[in-house]
C-alpha cells in the first residue's frame, strides 16, 4: 500500500486538534461522499482517502503511531514488541509477559472497505448494515446485445452466470440482487450493479430500439429499379428498389430493428438510407452511351 | 403493496440505532413513505437504500433535514441529467 500523508489529505498540519480533524473530515466528506456524487469514481477514491485519514487521525492511539512511524505506522506494534524483547533480554528475562496483542494483520484499505458499504462509525454506532453494493462494467458488441444470452462474470473472486436480456442499452445498469458484499451482523448482502458499455464497429447505428443503416445502390438499379440484398443484424434481407430512386431516399423496415428490452417478440424499425453510387472508370463505350442519354435530356 | 416487501420500522431503527422520530420527520417532509399496519409502522424494502442514504446524511455528515431535502432534489436532477447525457451520447453515435 502506498504511503498516504493523512494530514495532507485532510488539509491539516501535525498540530491539528481532534476538533480540527473532525471538522476537516466532515467538510471534505460532505464534498466527496459517494452518496452525493453518483457515478463519480474520482469522488469515491477521494472519499476513501479522507475516510482512511479520519480513521487514523481521529483515533489518538493510531494517530500517535502514525506520527511516530509514518508509513510504517501499521507495524508499530511489531517495532514496540522488538523493543520490548530487547529490553527484556537486557534485564535477564525476569518476567515472561510483554506484549501479546500484536498486529491487526489486516490491510487498512480492506478495513475501510468493510466499513464502506454501510458508512463509517464516527459516532461510535455499531456497524449493522447491508453489504456493500458492487458496481462493475461489462463490454458488449452491438451484435451481442441483439439476443438474450448468458455470460459469466467474476466479481471479487466469485464467478456468477448472468442472463443478459436482448435489447440492453449502452449505459444501462442492471441490478443483480444479493451479489454484492456480505451483510454485516446479519443484514442482507448488497447488490451487484452491472453497467453495459456497448461498442459498435458495424455500419449499423442504433438509437433505442431503432436501427439506421446506409445502403449503397448502384446507379443503374436506382434508375431502372431492381432488387438488392442487404446484411442486417437478423441476416440477409432482399429489398425491391423502385425505379428512379433518388439519392438519400429513406425506407423504413418495420420490425427489423433492435429487440425491445424485456419485451419478447417486439422489435424496433430499421431505417435504410440509399446512397446512390455513380459509376467510375467508365469505358469509352459507356461514356458514349451517357453522351447519348444527355442528348435526350430536354 | 405486498406484505413480504415491508420492513418493520422499529426494527430498522433499533438496528441502526437511530430515533424513529427521524424517519417520521423524513416522512413529513415527503422524502420517505411509511405504512401503518395494525398499529405498527413499516417501510417498503424498495425505499431501504434511500432511507439508509438519508441516515448517513443526517448521522454521519451532520446534514439537517432541510439539507437532505435539498440534496435529494438535486440528486434527482443529477441522475436525470446523467441519463440524458447517456441518451444523447447514444444518439450522437448515429452521426459518427
Amino acid at each position: 500500500m502506498n504511503f498516504i500523508d493523512y494530514y495532507k489529505v485532510l488539509g491539516l498540519d501535525k498540530s491539528a486538534s481532534a476538533k480540527d480533524v473532525r471538522n476537516a473530515y466532515r467538510k471534505l466528506a460532505r464534498k466527496y461522499h459517494p452518496d452525493l456524487n453518483p457515478n463519480n469514481a474520482d469522488a469515491k477514491t477521494n472519499f476513501q482517502q479522507i475516510n482512511e485519514a479520519n480513521e487514523v487521525l481521529s483515533d489518538p492511539e493510531k494517530r500517535k503511531k502514525y506520527d511516530q512511524y509514518g508509513k510504517d505506522w501499521q507495524h508499530a506494534e511489531e517495532f514496540e514488541k522488538q523493543k520490548q524483547q530487547q529490553s527484556q533480554a537486557q534485564s535477564a528475562g525476569s518476567y515472561g509477559g510483554g506484549f501479546s496483542g500484536g498486529q491487526r494483520g489486516s490491510d487498512f484499505s480492506d478495513f475501510f472497505e468493510s466499513m464502506f458499504g454501510g458508512g463509517g462509525s464516527n459516532r461510535g454506532r455499531q456497524v449493522k448494515y447491508r453489504g456493500e453494493d458492487y458496481t462493475t462494467e461489462m463490454r458488449l458488441e452491438l451484435i451481442d446485445a441483439y439476443s438474450t444470452h448468458k455470460q459469466t462474470l467474476t466479481v471479487n473472486g466469485k464467478t456468477i452466470r448472468i442472463t443478459i436480456p436482448a435489447g440492453v442499452e449502452n449505459g444501462q445498469t442492471i441490478k443483480i440482487s444479493g451479489h454484492g458484499g456480505p451483510g454485516i451482523n446479519g443484514a442482507p448482502n448488497g447488490d451487484l450493479y452491472i453497467s453495459f458499455v456497448i461498442g459498435n464497429h458495424s455500419k449499423i447505428k442504433r438509437l433505442g430500439h431503432n436501427l439506421f443503416q446506409t445502403v449503397d445502390v448502384d446507379m443503374y438499379t436506382a434508375v431502372l429499379g431492381g432488387e438488392i440484398t442487404i446484411d442486417t443484424l437478423d441476416g440477409k434481407v432482399k429489398l425491391k428498389i423502385k425505379p428512379e430512386t433518388q439519392n438519400g431516399t429513406k425506407v423504413n423496415l418495420k420490425g427489423k430493428g433492435f429487440p425491445v428490452y424485456k419485451s419478447e417478440g417486439q422489435f424496433g424499425d430499421l431505417q435504410l438510407t440509399f446512397n446512390i453510387k455513380i459509376p467510375t472508370n467508365l469505358t469509352e463505350k459507356q461514356k458514349a452511351l451517357f453522351e447519348e442519354l444527355r442528348k435526350t435530356k430536354d | 403493496m405486498q406484505i413480504e416487501s415491508l420492513i418493520a420500522l422499529d426494527e430498522f431503527c433499533a438496528k441502526h440505532e437511530i430515533e424513529i422520530s427521524f424517519v417520521d420527520s423524513l416522512q413529513q417532509n415527503g422524502l420517505i413513505e411509511i405504512t401503518m399496519i395494525e398499529n405498527a409502522w413499516f417501510i417498503d424494502s424498495k425505499q431501504l437504500l434511500q432511507l439508509e442514504k438519508f441516515v448517513r446524511f443526517y448521522y454521519e455528515l451532520d446534514i439537517n433535514l432541510e439539507g437532505i431535502e435539498t440534496i435529494s432534489h438535486l440528486l434527482e436532477r443529477v441522475n436525470a441529467l446523467q441519463d440524458e447525457l447517456t441518451m444523447l451520447k447514444n444518439r450522437l453515435g448515429i452521426y459518427e
